[in-house]
């Protein structure tokens, strides 16, 4: 018994400096935490950095090979002047506007019905296109820009934003329909069989049921549909030829680079104008837009 | 979609007619007929802009160049011969897989290092730490673009100030190849951090309690805890990043249009310059479908271990 006891006290009092030292070791392990975030930050952030500084700087500053590229000696606006007041840029960010909103609307009315299809009503072949919603990742935008080229052209959409809007739905539906699958599917069955018993068709068990619930689900998804339409390059690169229908991703560099002349303080102002609305929607929006990253994983 | 107003409207009827067996059965036809008109426009875009294209894409690829003669395999059996399509493929492969490992790597590094963090910090750090992957490629690029250029490099003005000698970023293909990487990895490393980070918030905390009990160290409760309780999720980003980066266009398009020499190229980049540049649509179709078995492959040997682990897990 005592000795039990005494052994149990011995125990202790190494026990304690142990306690201690395991304290001291999360300290150390925080600080390496810090240390690997802060070069990791500074990594990431240097070249929206640097494209800042670029862009506030005028050419003559930015010619003269003496100064400091990182710092800014006499900031101006007249970059982002220029761009707002000649030149094409102002009807780039329209296109770009109007291609993202139109595609958007188009990919969440799909997505949704099709999701509310897929995860509520089994039928005939409804596994085998859940599956071939996936397997549409495998035929990346860079096995189908040949093709879709021909079939553009085909149609005599060739250098017209409307191809742009007929095309983008293939890189947004599959993903969305996906996080909308596993949204739906969450919502459980006592819900819509309350709603049957009411008398309520399937559209009043969507639209008053599904879409308000799965709210959250459909804003990642927006979000998504949103981000991929605004940075899409290759298509427009390759069915775009001029300048008054391009978007921003593409009219940018087309615009501001003549030969050998790099306009760079221009590129950089535009460029940061148009990473601002997903930096804006990322930063009031992250807890949705991360969710819509990482819904397709996590449930699947 | 004058399809579904014609069956919509006997629906109401339908609710309130009395035989039983007749209604059910009426209601299990019309809810799969509904269920179809729903998936339509889904089906319509998979179809119409997916599917056929990629089997034109078979068709066009077996043209002659004018498009007027049925050639078979011709082409791929060329393009196998010609020294740059050998380049594209080795390029596309080092390119794919070790800008994949080393997102992968800092990816996990970064999530773990958060996830010691307090709450209240990590969503600070995670705001910064995600902006890469926020800024559409396309525009970022062009900030690379300009780091890297030839006189006014920002890097080399630094590596100037520690006495290294400048770097030809661009114009070496070594280093163009690097570079293209670097910004491949610098864009794609935090889609990685964010979903190992939700992986980690999975993996419940009784598992770690129950691993401390066991005496085990850090070290062993990542390698018997965390990494297999991550490990579907880590096979499905994989492959997720392993089929993006391979069919990549807008990083190296931008940055070096597959130069110095043809070096750079990958497959997207490459078919762009035959199929549109230079009009050879067939060659084109050719370069960039021989792309699909590639990615095939990949997701066949990851999916299969996927369903093997999670029947595993339920079983």
């Amino acid at each position: 018994m005592s000795g039990a006891s005494l052994t149990a006290a011995g125990a202790s009092a190494p026990a304690y400096q142990k306690v201690g030292s395991i304290r001291r070791e999360r300290r150390w392990a925080l600080i390496g935490a810090y240390v690997a975030l802060a070069v990791f930050v500074v990594f990431f952030l240097t070249p929206p950095f640097h494209m800042l500084v670029t862009s506030l700087k005028s050419s003559s500053e930015i010619a003269d090979l003496a100064g400091n590229p990182w710092i800014v000696q006499s900031p101006t606006l007249e970059n982002y002047r220029d761009l707002l007041h000649e030149g094409n840029y102002l009807l780039h960010f329209r296109n770009s506007v109007i291609v993202t909103l139109v595609v958007v609307a188009i990919t969440m009315v799909i997505s949704i019905f099709a999701a509310f299809a897929l995860a509520r009503m089994r039928f005939w072949g409804s596994a085998v296109l859940a599956t071939g919603v996936f397997l549409t990742y495998l035929v990346p935008e860079t096995l189908l820009f040949i093709p879709l080229f021909q079939i553009i052209g085909g149609i005599g959409l060739y250098n017209n934003l409307l191809a742009m809007i007929l095309i983008y739905p293939t890189l947004t539906v599959p993903f969305c329909t996906w996080i909308m699958i596993g949204y739906f599917s969450s919502i459980p069955k006592e819900l819509d069989e309350a709603a049957l018993i009411d008398g309520a068709n399937h559209f009043q068990m969507l639209w008053k049921i599904f879409i308000p619930v799965a709210l959250p689900g459909i804003l990642a998804a927006t979000i998504f549909a949103f981000t991929v339409s605004w940075a899409q390059f290759l298509y427009p690169m390759a069915f775009l030829v001029s300048s008054e229908n391009m978007v921003l991703t593409v009219g940018i560099a087309s615009d501001l680079i003549r030969g050998d002349t790099f306009q760079w303080g221009k590129i950089m102002a535009g460029a940061l104008m148009a990473a601002a609305p997903p930096l804006l929607v990322y930063a009031f929006l992250m807890d949705y837009y991360i969710a819509g990253l990482t819904a397709g994983a996590t449930k699947g | 979609m004058a399809d579904g107003n014609v069956l919509t409207a006997p629906g109401i009827p339908a609710a309130v007619a009395p035989p039983r067996t007749g209604r059910l059965h009426r209601l299990a036809r019309r809810r799969s007929t509904l269920a179809f008109l729903m998936t339509l426009p889904l089906l319509a875009v998979i179809g119409g802009l997916v599917a056929y294209p990629f089997f034109y894409a078979i068709y066009l690829s077996m043209l002659n160049k004018r498009m007027t003669r049925f050639v078979g395999l011709d082409n791929f059996a060329f393009l196998l011969t010609r020294e740059t399509f050998q380049y594209v493929v080795w390029q596309s492969v080092i390119f794919a897989v070790s800008a994949v490992i080393a997102k992968a790597l800092i990816g996990f590094i970064l999530a773990h290092v958060l996830h010691t963090l307090p709450a209240k910090g990590q969503r600070k750090w995670r705001g910064m730490l995600l902006v890469p992957w926020v800024i559409p490629p396309a525009i970022s690029t062009l900030a690379w673009w300009w780091l890297f250029d030839p006189t006014y490099s920002a890097i080399n003005w630094m590596l100037m100030g520690i006495g290294a000698p400048p770097v030809a970023w661009l114009g070496e293909p070594g280093w163009a190849r690097f570079a293209v990487i670097l910004v491949n990895v610098w864009y794609g490393a935090p889609f990685f951090m964010i979903m190992y980070l939700a992986a980690l918030k999975s993996v419940p905390d009784q598992l770690y309690e129950a691993a401390a009990i066991d005496g085990a160290t850090g070290w062993q409760k990542l390698r018997y805890v965390t990494v297999p309780m991550m490990r579907n999720i880590i096979a499905i980003t994989v492959l997720f990043s392993l089929i993006v980066t391979f069919a990549n266009f807008d990083i190296v398009r931008i940055l070096t249009n597959g130069g110095p020499q043809d070096r750079t190229h990958i497959f997207g980049t490459y078919a762009f310059q035959v199929g549109i540049q230079s009009g050879d649509i067939p060659l084109g179709s050719a370069v960039s479908l021989f792309m699909f078995p590639i990615l095939a492959v990949f997701a066949v040997f990851v999916l299969r271990g996927v369903t093997r682990r999670s029947k595993e897990m339920a079983g």
